[in-house]
């Protein structure tokens, strides 16, 4: 029977997706699975595989056109069925006439189909700011669709049911999906999220780092109070700011006597900076957290977000488990990670979930800026340029290679002493990163 | 054993039964004389007499009511719907008398009758003659419903049917009066009413069909097995009472159904045996349930269109991959 295909949601923040490219023409078989489209969406360009077997009977959105999460875009179906039902009068885009309407304008027509009229009318009216009634599209409203079967033997298994990529139609997770993460098959497909439960041991090189596993606790009664008060007196999250001067030379010896050592490893100072940031996230776990609510959310490692500024726009690719990662491994990450980020080919799971973030703005000679925290994460740290300034050493005026850092925490979880020590510990390790060598 | 038609397997059921009790006796439009339209009652009349081998008028309601009459009366009888199909007239004696009396008697009036006759699709008889009233019947409480798939369940079935002190409708399928197998001549041969039979084994998923869908899902089911999938084909035999136990049994081995049926898919028996799993095995299943049915429209007379409305083969080979994910 032909199906629809819609727009499917490919990142979490996305509403709409705009068409890319069309990996098949009208008439071309596809199989469940097999990529169809290329969808631009907020974040990068994802590609869209097809869920039901059969012929690309009609193109409904022509490459460089948007709709909205949920909306048909291509109708799937047996060579020659009758699709006119599926299109519901709408002629194939290709027929459509070629005058290009501001997006808006578009997706407002599409609202007044039948179907979805009812669907919206039997359920209370959409709030103003919602572009869009909610529609009966099940996988549009985020739920993760999995099979009760499936559901029940990931409880058994003990896995966690977002670390698994779904197979069946609407992404569900199906049975074979779970069975193939028990045996462990999941992580060498390479298009898989790469998640799966933190080993409390320094990885191997070439190992898959899964996102940091954490422990909840509850959040106390203070500490919800504090959040409450904190929030109604600055936006939803209530950041505070802490700023410190760092003394570099150190820092940069120790990058060049790497890079000495190993020239291709092209150790950058930033590579530095996230590698003690993470090691003194390890010694601070109360700021390698997330205010949840009604729970604090404490990680286990330190996947750390890295502001990359893109034509199109800020993403923090995620380097995951930074604490246990060498330098260079670090560097080689982020500098692959910023390169597919720049050509907009990162996967989702590359760029969320980070437990703290490092924004650098040095290279644009920015002294010191305050950086904007990314939720739900707990703190992100600015760092300014580096650059020789007097300071005083042992009532000296002497030249130093100065970096000030601005640490925003989110007061719900970090109080202002928790903050500053978790500085302290970063400027220690920064102006002596020997510690690094300690600490592990 | 001997191979036999499933036409002459209810015909030995038949004769055995009346042989086995004097109250057992048979009536219907052309059963006698005519030794019935599909020659199910052959040489009944000559073996058994007039007496109890009677042909009636065309009149449904009259000798259905004056079957249940003779049943409240003690005696046996057996009576023959030239097709179910005309057993629509008969819907008032058989639900408001003989599905109802026991309980209206407060238990004073057993009703053991047997209605029976060809049912579901025939070849090219159009739409007032080619229709599946399985779930009209298995709907109400007070009737078992009996559908057979073989010869030998046809006549095991039959056989236990006629011994029931219950009303039963036993739904034979026209199409298969010719199909052969092999059958027990052993006089004593039951089958009890309310028991499923797993046609065929298999760990992927589960096909339950019935009646002519039976046959059908066997050869779909070797077909899949060269695909690697290996389907679970289940028989319940008797709709009412409907023995969901074998089918929850075999939903929580392959967690994956088809319901293959010849009846229109709205409110039929596969609805309700796709509820009764979604209620005792929700948590086993991989996929929803899949219902592989007669097309939702009165019957086609065009050969053509009449196939394309049938549920078949290759239907439910596509149903069963759409279930495993294929």
């Amino acid at each position: 029977m032909a199906t629809q295909v819609v727009m499917p949601k490919l990142s979490p923040t996305m509403e709409e997706g705009q068409l890319s490219r069309w990996l098949k023409k009208e008439g071309d078989k596809v199989s469940m699975g097999e990529p169809l489209a290329e969808i631009d969406t907020d974040k990068a360009t994802m590609e869209m595989q097809s869920l039901a077997n059969g012929v690309l009977l009609k193109i409904l959105v022509n490459e460089g056109e948007s709709a909205p999460l949920g909306d048909p875009i291509a109708i799937v179906g047996a060579e020659g069925e009758d699709i006119s039902d599926l299109i519901g009068g709408k002629k194939s885009a290709k027929e459509e006439t070629p005058k290009a309407k501001p997006k808006t304008e578009e997706a407002e027509e599409k609202e007044p189909e039948p179907k979805k009229a009812e669907a919206a009318a039997s359920k209370p009216a959409p709030k103003e700011e919602e572009p869009r009634p909610v529609t009966t599209q099940s996988r549009d409203d985020g739920r993760q669709l999995i099979s009760p079967i499936a559901a029940r033997m990931a409880a058994e298994a003990g896995i966690n049911l977002k670390s698994l990529h779904g197979s069946g139609p609407g992404g569900r997770i199906v049975k074979r999906d779970v069975e193939d993460a028990i045996s462990g098959k999941i992580e060498r497909i390479p298009t898989a999220p790469r998640l799966r439960a933190v080993p409390l041991r320094p990885l191997e090189k070439g190992e898959v780092y899964a996102p940091s596993a954490y422990r909840d606790e509850p959040a106390s009664e203070m500490r919800r109070t504090i959040a409450k008060r904190l929030v109604t007196s600055l936006g939803p999250v209530p950041h505070f700011f802490l700023t410190t001067e760092i003394d570099m030379e150190r820092a940069a010896d120790l990058r060049r006597a790497i890079n000495e050592l190993y020239p291709d490893a092209k150790i950058s100072i930033n590579d530095v900076i996230i590698k003690v940031a993470a090691a003194a996230l390890i010694q601070h776990p109360q700021v390698n957290a997330s205010f949840q609510e009604k729970h604090i959310r404490y990680y286990e490692h330190a996947d750390i977000g890295v502001a990359v500024a893109t034509e199109n726009g800020l993403i923090t690719p995620v380097v995951r488990s930074a604490d246990l990662k060498s330098l260079p491994e670090i560097g080689a990450e982020i500098r692959e990670l910023a390169d597919r980020a720049r050509a907009r080919k990162l996967r989702p799971e590359e760029y969320t979930g980070a437990t703290f973030s490092i924004s650098n703005l040095g290279m644009f000679g920015v002294d010191e800026f305050t950086a904007v925290i990314n939720p739900p994460e707990g703190a992100i740290l600015a760092i300014g340029a580096m650059a020789p300034k007097p300071v005083v050493r042992d009532d000296q005026i002497v030249v130093r290679h100065i970096m000030r850092v601005t640490m925003s925490c989110d007061h719900r979880v970090i109080d202002g002493a928790t903050g500053a020590q978790f500085l302290q510990t970063f400027k220690q390790v920064m102006e002596n990163p020997l510690y690094l060598f300690l600490a592990q | 054993m001997a191979e036999i038609t499933m036409r002459d397997a209810l015909t030995q059921a038949l004769r055995e039964e009346l042989a086995r009790d004097e109250a057992v006796f048979l009536m219907g439009e052309e059963v006698a004389e005519y030794q019935g339209a599909y020659k199910v009652t052959r040489g009944l009349l000559d073996e058994f007499g007039p007496k109890r081998i009677i042909d009636t008028p065309i009149t449904e309601l009259g000798f259905a009511g004056l079957g249940i009459g003779a049943a409240m009366a003690g005696l046996r009888p057996i009576v023959e719907f030239m097709t179910f199909n005309f057993s629509i007239l008969a819907t008032d004696q058989i639900i408001n008398s003989a599905a109802k009396m026991l309980y209206m008697s407060g238990g004073q009036f057993k009703i053991p009758i047997v209605f029976r006759g060809p049912g579901g699709s025939a070849y090219q008889v159009s739409s007032q003659h080619s229709q599946a009233l399985e779930s009209w019947y298995a709907y109400f409480p007070g009737l078992k419903v009996v559908m057979p798939s073989t010869p030998a369940d046809a006549k095991g079935l039959l056989k236990s049917a006629i011994r029931d002190d219950d009303p039963v409708i036993f739904i034979e399928q026209e199409r298969m009066y010719g199909m052969k197998g092999e059958v027990p001549e052993d006089e004593d041969f039951t089958i009890p009413l309310g028991v499923a039979e797993v046609k065929r084994e298999g760990t992927d998923a589960t096909i339950v069909a019935r009646s002519l869908m039976v046959p059908v899902a066997l050869k779909a089911a070797e077909e899949l097995e060269k695909d690697g999938v290996s389907c679970e084909v289940i028989d319940p035999r008797t709709i009412r009472p409907l023995d969901i136990d074998t089918i929850i049994a075999s939903v929580k081995k392959t967690n994956r159904v088809v319901i293959a049926e010849e009846s229109h898919p709205f409110c039929g028996v596969g609805a309700e045996i796709s509820a009764q799993i979604a209620e005792h095995a929700f948590d086993y299943l991989d996929a929803p349930v899949k219902r592989v049915s007669g097309v939702d429209v009165p019957m086609p007379y065009a050969k053509n269109l009449e196939q394309l409305a049938l549920p078949d083969f290759e239907k439910l080979i596509q149903a069963v991959r759409e279930v495993s994910y294929l």
